[in-house]
C-alpha cells in the first residue's frame, strides 16, 4: 500500500515542480521518490496483506511484479535523462510515466475487476499521450490517435466482459467470482462464457497477441524510442501480469472452456510476429513485431497455468526486459547519429564504438535466447512448464520460431562487424554506457545463475 | 583437493577475458594462457589421471536444483584425449597466427581461448543441461570470429552456419528434456540417462534428434551443406577450430550421450547411419577430386575422414570405438597442420587456386617437406598417425559389414589421389608468377609446423600411449552399451 501511496504523491509533486517553479530539482526528487516507492515495494515481501475491503492484495506475486516495474522504471528514467526528458516538456513526460507506473503497479496487486480497470486505464491514458508526445512527428501523432482508437475499443471489451462476469456471479472481487465459477452451480453459464471471452480478447490486445496486435507495430514505430522501450518493458510486463492475475484466480477452475482459445491465440501470435519481424528492415519495427512474438511465448505461461508458470514468466519479462531496454536504448543512440532506424544504422558499428557494438551483441542473443544470457533460460523455463502442462505441440511451433527469431535478430548483430567508411561513432554518455553494461551484466548474470530469480514464484 | 577439471575450463575463460584487454600485447597474452592450459593439463594427466580408473576427478554441484540441473564434470580416457587435442592445438592455433596481419587482435585472440573453455567443457561435462550450455558456448566465439574475420561472403555463410547448427542442437536440447521427463529423480545426470529404458518407438524419434545435432556438427552426408563454404570463409584460425576441434564435439557427443542411452534405436537406425557415413565419404572425396581451391579442397576431404569415424563408430566395435578417437585426435593434428600450408600459400601468393601454383618446392625445401608429411599423414600412410585410425576403423568396419567397407576403403585411393595431386599442382613443376617469389617458412610458422609434423611421426610409430589411455574406458562404454541393451530387451 506505501509503494501506491509514494508514487502517487510523487506524480503529484512533479506536476506541482512546474507551477511552484522547483523544477531544476525534479530529476533527483523522481529518483528519490522512485526508489523510496522501491524500497516500500520491496519490504512487503511475504506480508501478504489484503486493503482497502479487499480491494488490494499484495501477495508475493504483486510484490515481485511491482518491484521489477519500479526498478525497470528507474533505469528508464536514467536513461532517458537528457535524451528524451529535457526542454520545456519534462516535466509534463516525466509525471506522465510515473502516473503510467501506478497503474502499472495497480494491474499487479489488483484484486477486484474495479482495481483491474483503473489501473489499465491510468497506465493507458498516460501512453496514449506519451506516444503522440513528439508533437511535430508525423508518425508520433499518428501513432497516438491509432493507440487511442484501438486501446478505447479494448476499453470497451473489458467494461463489457467485467459487466458480464459480474452478471453472471454476481461480485466485483477476484476471490469471489473465482469461487462462483469453480462451484458452477448457479451461474449463468452462456453469460459467464461470453464475459470470459470478452475479458480474454480485452488482455490480448493489451498484451499485443495476435489477430489483436495490429496497433502494435504502428505505435511502436511512431513513438519516440524512449516511450517504445517504456511501453516494450514495464507496460508489457504490467499486462502480463494482469493477465496470469486474472485467469489464474477466477479462470483457473474451467480451464477447459477457453484454453483451445488462447492455444489458438498463442499460435498465431508465435507464427505472425516472428514472420512478420523477419521481414523488416526498420530495426524499430522488427522489434516491435518480435516483442508480439515474444509475447506468445509468454502466453504459453498462462495457458500452462501450473505452479511453474508464474516463476517462469516472471523470470522471463525480466530477462526480456533487461535485453529490450538495452536493445531500445542502443537504437536510440545509434539513431540519433544516422538520423535512421534501419539496420544500415548498425554498420560498422564494431569499428566505431566498439563498447555499444559488444552490447548489442549481448542484447540480440539474449532476445534471440542464446546462452549464456538470459534469455535462453526465459525460453527454456517457459517451454519447461508448458511441457509439463502437456503443450508438446506449441512447445515445437515456439522452438521454431525462436529459430526464425535468430535470423532477424542476427541481422542488426551481422550489420555491426560488417565494413565502413565511417570513422566516428556515436555520440554516448559515459553514464549511459555504464548504465548499458550494467544491464548487459546483469543479462550475463542470470544466465550463468538463474537461480537468483527463478525461485522467487514457486 | 583443487577442483582440477574446473580450473582446466575456467582458465581459458579467464584468460580469455584477460586477453580482451591486453591491446597490442594480445597474441603473447593468449600464446602464454594457452601453453599454460597446456602444462596444466599434462600435470593432470600425469599426476592426477588413470586410464584404467574411469570416469574420475568427477565435481557434482547443483546448478538450478528445482529442474535437476548440476554442474557435474568428470573426466576418463576418452574425455582425457579430446581435452588434450584441445589444448595442444589452441597454443599452434594461436600460434599460426603471429606474423599475420589482423584486425582487432584483442577480441580475436580472446574469443579463441573463450572457445577453448567451452571445448572443454563438452568434453567434460555429465550432466546433459551442462552438456548443451557448453556446447552452444562454443558456437557463440566460433560464429563472432567467422563473422568478423572472414571473407567476402561471411554474414550469409555464418548465418546458415549457426542456423543450422543451432536447429540441431535445439532438436537435442528437447531430447534432453524429455529424457529427464523419463528419469527416476527427474535429472540431466548422465548416470541417470544411462539407467533409463526407453520403449522402442522413443529410442527411434531421440535417435533422430540426437543424430541430427551430432550429423550436423560433424557433418554428415547430407547434413554437411554449411560446412564447405563455412570453411573456405572462415580465417584460418577459425578453419583450424571448428574442422581441428569443433566437429569432435559431434563424434564425442555420439559416443558418450547416445550411444549408451539408445541401444535399440541404434539397432533400428545404425546401418541407416552408417550408410549414410560412408555415402559421404565416397561423395566428399569425388568433390573434393574436383576442387580448385585448396582450402576447400581440404573442407571435403574433411567431410570423408570424419565419415569413415561417424561409420565405425555406430558399428559399436571396440576397434571402431578405439579407433574413432584416435583418428579424431589424428584428424585433428592433420588437417590444423593443411589449413596451416593453405594459410601459407595466400599469405605468399594470394591465391589457393591449384591451376596458379607451382614449383614452390624447389625455393622453398623446408616448408615442401612439411607439407609433405602432414599430407602423407592425412592420407594414412604406414608410420604416420592417420594410419593408426584408419586401420582400425577400416578394421571396425569390416567386421560390421564387408561391402561398405570396401566401398569406404575407396575414400583411402581417393584421399592419396587427390592430395597427391594437389601437392604436384602447387609444389612441383614450373613456377608461376604467383609463386616464383615464394620465400620459405619463417620462424613462427615453423613453430607451427614442426611440431605437427613431430605429433605426426610420433603417433604413427609408438601410438600405443593413446591407445592405453582410451581402452578402458572404450570398454566401460561398451558394458554399458550392453547393459542398456540387454535391459532393453528384456
Amino acid at each position: 500500500m506505501n509503494t501506491l501511496i509514494a508514487l502517487s504523491g510523487l506524480g503529484l509533486i512533479t506536476l506541482f515542480s512546474e507551477i511552484f517553479s522547483f523544477k531544476k530539482l525534479i530529476r533527483p526528487i523522481i529518483f528519490l521518490g522512485l526508489v523510496t516507492a522501491l524500497i516500500f515495494s520491496i519490504s512487503d515481501w511475504n506480508t501478504n496483506q489484503s486493503l482497502f475491503n479487499n480491494m488490494i492484495l499484495v501477495d508475493n506475486y504483486a510484490v515481485a511484479f511491482s518491484t521489477l516495474l519500479i526498478g525497470l522504471t528507474i533505469v528508464w528514467f536514467l536513461l532517458s535523462n537528457n535524451v528524451f526528458l529535457e526542454g520545456a516538456t519534462e516535466v509534463d513526460h516525466s509525471a506522465l510515466v510515473v502516473f503510467a507506473l501506478i497503474g502499472a503497479v495497480c494491474m499487479t496487486m489488483y484484486s477486484n475487476m474495479i482495481m483491474l480497470f483503473l489501473g489499465i486505464e491510468i497506465l493507458s491514458i498516460s501512453l496514449y499521450v506519451l506516444a503522440g508526445s513528439d508533437k511535430t512527428n508525423l508518425s508520433s501523432n499518428e501513432s497516438a490517435i491509432k493507440y487511442f482508437l484501438m486501446g478505447a475499443f479494448a476499453t470497451g471489451f473489458l467494461l463489457f466482459g467485467i459487466a458480464l462476469t459480474y452478471g453472471a456471479t454476481g461480485s466485483f472481487s477476484l476471490t469471489a467470482i473465482g469461487d462462483a465459477v469453480a462451484s458452477g452451480g448457479n451461474t449463468n453459464s452462456a453469460m459467464l462464457t461470453a464475459g470470459m471471452f470478452l475479458l480474454l480478447i480485452a488482455m490480448s490486445f493489451k498484451v499485443s497477441a495476435a489477430p489483436f496486435h495490429f496497433w502494435a507495430p504502428d505505435v511502436y514505430q511512431g513513438a519516440p524510442t524512449a516511450v517504445t522501450a517504456f511501453m516494450s518493458t514495464v507496460v508489457k510486463t504490467a499486462a502480463f501480469a494482469a493477465f496470469l492475475r486474472l485467469f489464474a484466480t477466477i479462470f483457473a477452475s474451467n480451464t477447459d472452456v477457453w484454453s483451445t482459445t488462447l492455444w489458438a491465440i498463442a499460435a498465431l501470435t508465435i507464427l505472425l510476429g516472428n514472420i512478420a519481424a523477419a521481414a523488416q528492415e526498420n530495426i524499430k519495427r522488427m522489434l516491435a513485431y518480435s516483442s508480439v512474438a515474444h509475447a506468445g511465448y509468454l502466453l504459453l505461461a498462462i495457458l500452462s497455468m501450473n505452479q511453474l508458470a508464474a516463476g517462469a514468466m516472471f523470470f522471463y519479462v525480466v530477462a526480456y526486459s533487461v535485453s529490450s531496454l538495452l536493445a531500445f536504448f542502443i537504437l536510440l543512440i545509434v539513431s540519433q547519429k544516422t538520423g535512421t532506424d534501419t539496420i544500415s544504422g548498425f554498420k560498422g558499428l564494431f569499428k566505431t564504438h566498439p563498447v555499444l557494438a559488444i552490447l548489442t551483441v549481448i542484447a540480440m542473443l539474449s532476445l534471440a535466447g542464446i546462452p549464456p544470457t538470459a534469455g535462453f533460460f526465459a525460453k527454456y523455463f517457459i517451454f519447461t512448464a508448458a511441457l509439463d502442462a502437456g503443450y508438446i505441440g506449441l512447445v515445437v511451433l515456439a522452438v521454431a520460431g525462436s529459430l526464425v527469431g535468430v535470423y532477424y535478430y542476427f541481422r542488426p548483430l551481422m550489420a555491426v562487424f560488417s565494413p565502413t567508411e565511417e570513422t566516428e561513432g556515436p555520440i554516448v554518455n559515459p553514464s549511459t554506457v555504464v548504465l548499458l553494461v550494467i544491464l548487459a551484466a546483469a543479462s550475463l548474470l542470470l544466465g550463468a545463475s538463474p537461480r537468483l530469480i527463478s525461485g522467487l514464484l514457486g | 583437493m583443487l577442483p582440477l577439471l574446473s580450473i582446466l575450463i575456467f582458465l581459458p575463460l579467464i584468460g580469455g577475458l584477460i586477453t580482451f584487454f591486453s591491446g597490442a600485447n594480445a597474441r603473447k597474452t593468449a600464446l602464454t594462457i594457452a601453453l599454460a592450459e597446456l602444462v596444466f593439463s599434462a600435470w593432470v594427466l600425469l599426476g592426477h589421471f588413470s586410464p584404467a580408473a574411469g570416469m574420475q576427478l568427477v565435481e557434482d554441484y547443483w546448478w538450478v536444483e528445482s529442474l535437476g540441473i548440476s554442474y557435474k564434470i568428470g573426466i576418463d580416457g576418452i574425455s582425457m584425449a579430446l581435452v588434450l587435442l584441445t589444448n595442444v592445438l589452441l597454443p599452434l592455433i594461436i600460434l599460426s597466427a603471429f606474423g599475420r596481419t589482423i584486425k582487432s587482435p584483442a577480441l580475436y585472440f580472446g574469443l579463441m581461448l573463450l572457445m577453448q573453455s567451452a571445448l572443454v567443457g563438452v568434453f567434460v561435462a555429465l550432466d546433459g543441461f551442462l552438456f548443451y550450455i557448453f556446447w552452444e558456448l562454443a558456437l557463440i566465439p566460433i560464429y563472432l570470429i567467422c563473422l568478423n574475420w572472414g571473407g567476402e561472403n561471411r554474414s550469409r555463410i555464418t548465418l546458415k552456419f549457426f542456423i543450422y547448427t543451432l536447429f540441431g542442437s535445439l532438436l537435442m536440447l528437447v531430447a534432453f528434456i524429455w529424457m529427464r521427463t523419463q528419469t527416476q529423480n527427474l535429472s540431466f545426470d548422465i548416470d541417470q540417462f544411462y539407467a533409463l529404458k526407453l520403449s522402442a518407438g522413443a529410442q527411434s524419434w531421440v535417435f533422430w534428434a540426437l543424430f541430427l545435432a551430432f550429423a550436423i556438427k560433424m557433418p554428415v552426408f547430407p547434413f554437411h551443406t554449411w560446412q564447405p563454404d563455412t570453411y573456405t570463409d572462415s580465417p584460418t584460425q577459425g578453419t583450424m577450430l571448428l574442422s581441428g576441434i569443433m566437429l569432435k564435439m559431434g563424434i564425442y557427443g555420439v559416443m558418450r550421450w547416445m550411444l549408451p542411452v539408445l541401444p535399440q534405436g541404434i539397432a533400428t537406425w545404425g546401418t541407416l547411419a552408417v550408410s549414410l557415413a560412408v555415402a559421404g565419404i565416397v561423395y566428399a572425396s569425388l568433390i573434393a577430386w574436383v576442387q580448385k581451391d585448396f582450402k576447400r579442397l581440404i573442407a571435403y576431404s574433411s567431410i570423408a575422414h570424419v565419415g569413415m569415424i561417424a561409420a565405425a563408430i555406430f558399428t559399436l566395435s571396440s576397434q571402431g570405438l578405439v579407433g574413432g578417437v584416435v583418428q579424431m585426435l589424428s584428424h585433428g593434428v592433420n588437417v590444423v597442420g593443411l589449413f596451416f600450408v593453405a594459410d601459407i600459400l595466400m599469405n605468399r601468393t594470394n591465391t589457393r587456386d591449384l591451376g596458379s601454383l607451382g614449383g614452390i618446392r624447389s625455393v622453398a625445401p623446408a616448408f615442401a617437406t612439411s607439407f609433405m608429411i602432414v599430407l602423407l599423414g592425412s592420407v594414412a600412410l604406414p608410420l604416420t598417425n592417420g594410419f593408426i585410425g584408419e586401420f582400425m576403423l577400416m578394421s571396425g568396419i569390416f567386421r560390421y559389414n564387408a561391402i561398405l567397407a570396401a566401398i569406404a576403403g575407396l575414400s583411402v585411393i581417393f584421399g592419396a589421389v587427390y592430395m597427391l595431386r594437389a601437392y604436384r599442382k602447387i609444389m612441383l613443376g614450373e613456377s608461376t608468377t604467383a609463386s616464383a617469389n615464394f620465400t620459405d617458412l619463417s620462424w613462427n610458422e615453423k613453430a607451427v609446423l614442426y611440431p605437427l609434423v613431430v605429433l605426426i611421426f610420433l603417433f604413427g610409430v609408438y601410438p600405443e600411449p593413446i591407445i592405453q589411455l582410451v581402452t578402458p574406458s572404450v570398454q566401460q562404454l561398451q558394458d554399458v552399451i550392453t547393459n542398456a541393451g540387454a535391459a532393453t530387451l528384456r
